[in-house]
């Protein structure tokens, strides 16, 4: 017989490392938050270093989510009226990140002032010490307008701003910049979309040690074999030494998997799918788990059940074979 | 590793007598190379030439089927350690375990035996039944395994026992014929393991502790040297990390060293005390190398999530699923039902379509020939743009089915309704929901109105 040798790959390139969070020059956070860092594909600690465990945050909005999953509604209660509350509630239950949604600024959900979107931020940072990601509300120019009076009243708080995406990168790279944050980089599922946004906030003077990469999530068994294969693509480029593609990357899991009909149906599905409250827990850590493994460094997630289950997990794969 | 194609033309005859249908020796050779042909069709061939080029040209996995019949399932012969380089082709069996000593085993095993589930137009379905020996006599384990059989009748079983006996006598009862897999043979029993599995022509699971690889090869000679092969390969990790890194290690050994003692598929005992850790533990499995996932518990939730994780990991990435194009009928339509459109991406289609049915809102549904992508991605790669939506409702034939020229787009293209209205003069271009669980209300509420 043959002797067998482990195969190691000595990989020539590094996921950057990414700090949120500030405790000084204007930060005001308790405990910062690093990711990346990674020298192989995830968890294999025979061949390279995981140095930085995989964070997770809890998604919370700045207004009762109707929408939301009667599930979600149910695990979080009347929390869903106060985002403070709400984000101090996620940490006591281990987030290491929260993810602030201010969908009030929306035109159509209330269309509230960036002051306001303001006030809520600091109301979020005093009721929590651990570092932010602030995202608008989703439409262009309220986006603009939001993010930027948010990042100009932190300053130096190293919040993770988002969306930053092509049609809207200027500005929110701008803001990010002048006021010491970060910023969230999205593009639609593909390598080369992703790496040329990079590319542009590059450009601009962001250094890529301020930027996260979201190569856009597709929930289980709805395109999540896309999102899987785009991100380990990433990362293997990230390894074999392409700059542009060394980001860490963030994966917004529960809007993703809550908002498939496996998410939200509680009656008139098969008896097969098993009943609401697992089946939308099942389908958040099933995403959240594949795309782990394809290498997320934040995932964001929405219910306390999948948060106590991922950092389960993380504890068992970052402690080592 | 596979021969390249002067390698195999070295074994050929070099006569060129074009008796295989190709114009000389070396362009077959080129053909088999690239497996576009079969050796048999040689007739000079030499028995060492064969050999050598079985041999050579094995798969660095082998196939191993597991159980006889209808349900029976293959797994092994990957080639990719990564789903874009190459499919992943031979999706892992999802088995639950039920112990030999458990009063409920009739009821666990034909729960497993009858979960399905649909998926864009799939039925999905577990792949086998594990029955562990806890306790008891060889006879008391092979009583298990019988009745397991009687009330699981054409799934696949994995019997699971330390006690080569056991084994035997479960064997001996009538299951020579279903070839379950025989799992394990260890270090201890390999010897009286290797006997009964190779008696009754079963696969057999092979299996150290701590995820020792150096070990697992050893054990595979041994029994391989005993005159098996069809293995699958347990590292005896009991860990998310541990699991990770063995399986990894041993589908690069097969695939990259050509570590013939490992080119076996894997066996992971996915089990875990909750099932959210097990759904933790069995996703890793399933995305990572795994070809046999056991599992304890029967949550359908949790089966509902790992058969559809499953069915996306191995679907081939160059060729997503379809449906035809064209115009479909949903209920019982008439000439003032609405008209929607979709792209022919097999779960875009299903989603929409299982949302149209369950409106109770009788419809047309339009689907554009996207080269199977979704609205969005279709959208983006130029394959569904207003152009397209127009040349799709024309090439339909739908306007001498309707009565009315009101047509349904989904929401996420709503930017392209202006350049639609263009391209398609006198329609009225109506914005539909983005996400197609929103259709029904639409329906009711939007439509009708």
């Amino acid at each position: 017989m043959s002797a067998v040798e482990i195969p190691v790959e000595k990989w020539p390139g590094a996921v950057r490392e990414v700090t949120l969070g500030s405790s000084y020059g204007g930060g005001t956070r308790a405990s910062t938050v690093t990711v990346g860092g990674e020298t192989t594909f995830p968890f294999l600690a025979f061949e390279g270093n995981t140095p930085h465990r995989p964070a997770l945050a809890i998604e919370v909005v700045d207004m009762r989510p109707a929408d939301w999953s009667p599930e979600l509604q149910d695990a979080w209660g009347d929390l869903l009226d106060d985002a403070a509350g709400w984000a101090a509630k996620a940490v006591e239950l281990g987030a290491d990140l929260i993810a602030l949604k201010l969908r009030s600024c929306h035109p159509d959900q209330g269309d509230r002032s960036a002051e306001e979107a303001v006030k809520t931020v600091d109301r979020v940072l005093a009721a929590v010490g651990v570092p932010l990601i602030v995202y608008g509300p989703g439409t262009a120019d309220k986006d603009n307008e939001v993010l930027v009076a948010v990042a100009e009243k932190t300053k130096g708080e190293q919040l993770a701003l988002g969306l930053c995406e092509e049609k809207n990168y200027r500005t929110i790279v701008a803001a990010a910049l002048g006021n010491g944050h970060l910023v969230i980089a999205q593009t639609p599922i593909d390598v080369n979309l992703a790496k040329q946004l990079n590319i542009l906030i590059s450009d601009m003077g962001l250094p890529l040690e301020r930027v996260l990469m979201d190569p856009n999530t597709g929930a289980l068994g709805y395109g999540l074999e896309y999102t899987y294969s785009v991100m380990e693509r990433l990362r293997l480029a990230a390894l074999m030494g392409d700059s542009m593609t060394q980001q860490p990357m963030i994966c917004g899991i529960g809007e993703e998997s809550w908002r498939q009909k496996e998410g939200r149906a509680a009656a008139d599905v098969p008896e097969a799918w098993g009943a609401l409250a697992e089946r939308g827990v099942a389908w958040e850590i099933a995403t959240a788990t594949t795309l782990l493994e394809a290498g997320a460094d934040v995932l964001t997630l929405r219910h306390p059940g999948s948060l106590a289950a991922m950092r389960e997990a993380l504890d068992d794969l970052t402690k080592g074979a | 590793m596979a021969p390249t194609g002067l390698e195999i033309y070295k074994l050929l005859p070099k006569t060129n007598c074009k008796e295989c249908g190709f114009p000389t020796c070396l362009a077959f050779a080129m053909k088999l190379a690239q497996k576009g042909t079969e050796l048999d069709k040689c007739p000079y061939v030499s028995d060492e030439a064969k050999t050598a080029l079985d041999a050579a040209s094995a798969p660095p996995i082998k196939l191993v089927t597991i159980g006889a019949g209808e349900r029976a399932f293959a797994i092994g012969n990957e080639v990719a350690m990564f789903r874009h380089e190459k499919t992943f082709y031979h999706q892992p069996g999802l088995v639950a375990r039920v112990k030999s000593d458990d009063p409920a085993l009739a009821e666990v095993a034909a729960r497993a035996a009858g979960y399905e589930v649909e998926r864009v137009g799939m039925t999905l379905r577990l792949d086998g039944l594990a029955v562990e020996h806890a306790g008891g006599d060889a006879a008391a384990y092979a009583a298990a395994v019988a009745a397991a059989r009687a009330a699981a009748p054409g799934l696949p079983l994995v019997l699971m026992s330390a006690d080569a006996a056991a084994i035997d006598a479960a064997l001996a009862g009538g299951g020579v014929a279903d070839k379950p897999l025989v799992h394990a043979a260890t270090a201890a029993n390999w010897e009286a393991m290797a006997e009964v599995a190779k008696k009754h022509g079963c696969p057999l699971a092979i299996r150290v502790e701590g995820g020792d690889v150096v070990a697992l090869a050893e054990l595979s000679d041994q029994v391989h040297g005993a005159g098996l092969e069809d293995i699958v390969l347990d590292a005896g990790t009991s860990t998310l990390a541990g699991d990770l890194v063995a399986f990894t290690q041993l589908r690069r050994l097969a695939l990259k060293k050509g570590a013939r003692a490992l080119g076996f598929p894997i066996f992971s005992l996915s089990a875990a005390s909750s099932w959210q850790a097990e759904l933790v533990r069995a996703t890793q499995a399933v995305a990572k190398y795994a070809g046999v996932v056991v599992l304890d518990h029967l949550e359908p939730a949790e089966l509902y999530s790992l058969l559809t994780l499953r069915q996306n990991i191995y679907t081939d990435p160059q060729k997503p699923i379809q449906v035809e194009p064209g115009l479909y009928e949903i209920g019982a339509v008439t000439a003032d039902s609405p008209l929607l459109i979709t792209t022919n991406f097999s779960l875009t289609y299903f989603s929409v379509s299982g949302e149209v049915e369950g409106a109770g809102v009788p419809s047309y549904l339009l689907v554009a020939d996207s080269d199977g992508q979704s609205v969005l991605t279709g959208w983006a790669a130029g394959k569904f743009d207003a152009e397209k939506i127009a040349k799709t409702v024309r090439d339909s034939g739908v306007e001498q089915k309707i009565n009315h020229k009101k047509l349904v787009i989904p929401g996420h293209v709503a930017g392209l309704s202006g350049e639609t209205e263009e391209e398609l003069p006198g329609w009225q271009i109506m914005v539909g929901p983005r996400d197609a669980v929103d259709i029904p209300s639409y329906l009711k509420t939007v439509w009708s109105a």
